[in-house]
């Protein structure tokens, strides 16, 4: 382990052991904030307990759909974008506001299309993700070096090919970036509109928690979000290290 | 290092037909855009035959947005948004500059930082509120400190990964000439991450409005992401699709607007490499 990671480590240790610190001697108020040591203590209760398993499930299977309804649809549609330069000189401003548009609000609407189930959920997960993906995908198709593209035509390639070959290859880093944001998105949707609006899953039952004034829930199911979007993304982002770092061998 | 996925406006400018004149493109550029405009319209109206329960149709929202914006209710509400808005806002980018230009000096610091930066960036803030509610009390401190949340994370990546990729013959110049560290601040450094920074900025504009509308969407008495909960809440269909059309018309207008400076900047700084011959 090299001194970078450590120091993160000690940072982050070190900012618990604060914060745990600070609540054990009374400087927070614990209607404020919890020590950590009792959130995860908590946690690991509400786990073994069962309760939050159907919440979790709810969730987790929002999120996996989301997210590949936006990895599929959001690089058709990338594709479909770049290949029309017209139709995307008019998407770009378009695309470039989309995140400051809070999606939830379409909620009430996504429900009397698609009926109140998950859908709606899932569909205000896909709604953030697949923007991410269209961007990436057309900043990765900008990328693929134009000598490679002659060299597909000097060899003969046939469209499959180079698109197999070729495209897809040198795009594949935007790509990835485009996955692990989608991802990232379709949690953050999913979990904001539980939050907000819906009646089930982990951010409503967080809401719930927060309305109860049951801190330590509350705390506890926070801290599981945390944890799980964190490890994910920390999977991801080791996962794409190494194939960056093969790309570079190769 | 591209954690923003807004990044489609700093792509290089799409060729247009050459052979065209000038007049001429941009008259279809217009029309382009008139005609995106027409079937986004058209969408919208065939979603609303679809469902009359939950959205009203164009004509109608049109003619309701009208009328909030000449009611005083409205702007009372409007206001109260401004404000957190405004100062999350500011708060996010001084901020956000500071921390990003002093963690892109640092290099050691910066490399520590860089994926806990990521990892903040990518989490469900909204988990956050009810804590942020409970440290800072229902009201508009509570929503300041979500939008910042929001806003502040991509301004200091932006500003970070630009002081990092910044050309090192500038710094190497700095020193040449003897600049002081402020001057290097003030002469090199600044300019030439600007157009980075506007970048970032304009990411850090959209998700702070994110944020302050989430925020005045859960426990709250005001502003627009009040009147669309509540708008929600008693079924007044009418001013919840109207407020919703106003609020993506101010983020597509003020999105349009930074990046048309980003595009301006990127474009002049080229043209200023080019004359000093850098690559």
């Amino acid at each position: 382990m090299n001194r970078v990671t450590l120091v993160r480590l000690a940072v982050i240790a070190g900012f618990v052991v604060v914060i745990e610190a600070l609540c054990r001697f009374g400087a927070i108020n614990p209607l404020t904030l919890l020590p950590p040591s009792e959130m995860a203590a908590h946690l690991l209760a509400l786990l073994a307990s069962g309760e939050i398993n159907e919440a979790m499930a709810g969730t987790f299977s929002n999120v996996a759909i989301a997210f590949a309804l936006s990895v599929v649809v959001g690089f058709a549609v990338g594709v479909v974008i770049h290949a029309l330069p017209r139709l995307r000189r008019v998407c770009d401003p378009l695309l470039a506001s989309y995140y400051s548009v809070p999606v939830f609000v379409f909620y009430p609407l996504l429900v009397s299309l698609l009926g109140l189930n998950r859908w709606p959920l899932v569909a205000i997960g896909f709604m953030f993700g697949v923007t991410a993906m269209v961007i990436a995908t057309l900043n990765g198709l900008d990328r693929v070096p134009r000598v490679l593209l002659k060299l597909a035509r000097v060899h003969r390639m046939s469209r499959s090919a180079e698109v197999l070959r070729i495209v897809l290859p040198a795009a594949a880093p935007n790509l990835f970036t485009g996955g692990k944001l989608a991802l990232a998105y379709a949690f953050i949707g999913v979990i904001a509109g539980e939050f907000i609006l819906s009646g089930g899953g982990l951010g409503y039952a967080i809401a719930y928690a927060y309305d109860a004034f049951d801190n330590r829930t509350m705390y506890a199911l926070m801290l599981f979000v945390l944890i799980v979007v964190t490890a994910v993304n920390a999977a991801l982002y080791v996962w794409e290290q190494r194939l960056l770092r093969r790309r570079g061998r190769g | 290092m591209s954690v923003a996925p807004e990044t489609s406006g700093s792509a290089p400018l799409i060729a247009g037909d050459t052979s065209a004149s000038a007049p001429r493109q941009s008259a279809q550029r217009f029309l382009d855009g008139l005609a995106f405009l027409v079937v986004l319209v058209a969408l919208w109206q065939l979603v609303y035959w679809k469902s009359e329960v939950a959205i009203t149709g164009p004509v109608e929202t049109v003619e309701t947005a009208v009328a909030l914006l000449g009611s005083e209710n409205f702007w009372r509400h409007a206001l109260a948004s401004g404000r957190a808005f405004g100062a999350s806002l500011i708060l996010s980018c001084a901020g956000g500059v500071a921390i990003g230009l002093a963690l892109g000096a640092h290099r050691f610091s910066g490399a520590v930082a860089a994926p806990m930066l990521t990892a903040l960036y990518t989490i469900p803030k909204v988990t956050l509120y009810p804590m942020v509610l409970l440290v800072f009390g229902l009201g508009i401190s509570a929503k300041v400190a979500f939008g910042v949340m929001h806003g502040i994370i991509p301004v200091v990546i932006f500003t970070m990964d630009a002081v990092r990729n910044i050309n090192p013959v500038l710094l190497k110049t700095a020193r040449v000439l003897k600049l002081s560290p402020a001057q290097t601040a003030a002469r090199i450094l600044i300019p030439a991450v600007t157009p980075e920074i506007v970048t970032g900025l304009r990411v850090g504009f959209s998700l702070t409005l994110l944020g302050v509308i989430i925020g005045e969407m859960f426990a709250s008495q005001q502003g627009l992401g009040f009147l669309i909960i509540n708008g929600m809440n008693v079924h007044d269909v009418r001013t919840l699709t109207a407020v919703v059309l106003l609020l993506v018309l101010f983020a597509v207008a003020s999105s349009s607007v930074l990046l048309a400076l980003e595009r301006r900047l990127n474009t002049a700084r080229r043209a200023t490499d080019a004359t000093v011959g850098l690559p």
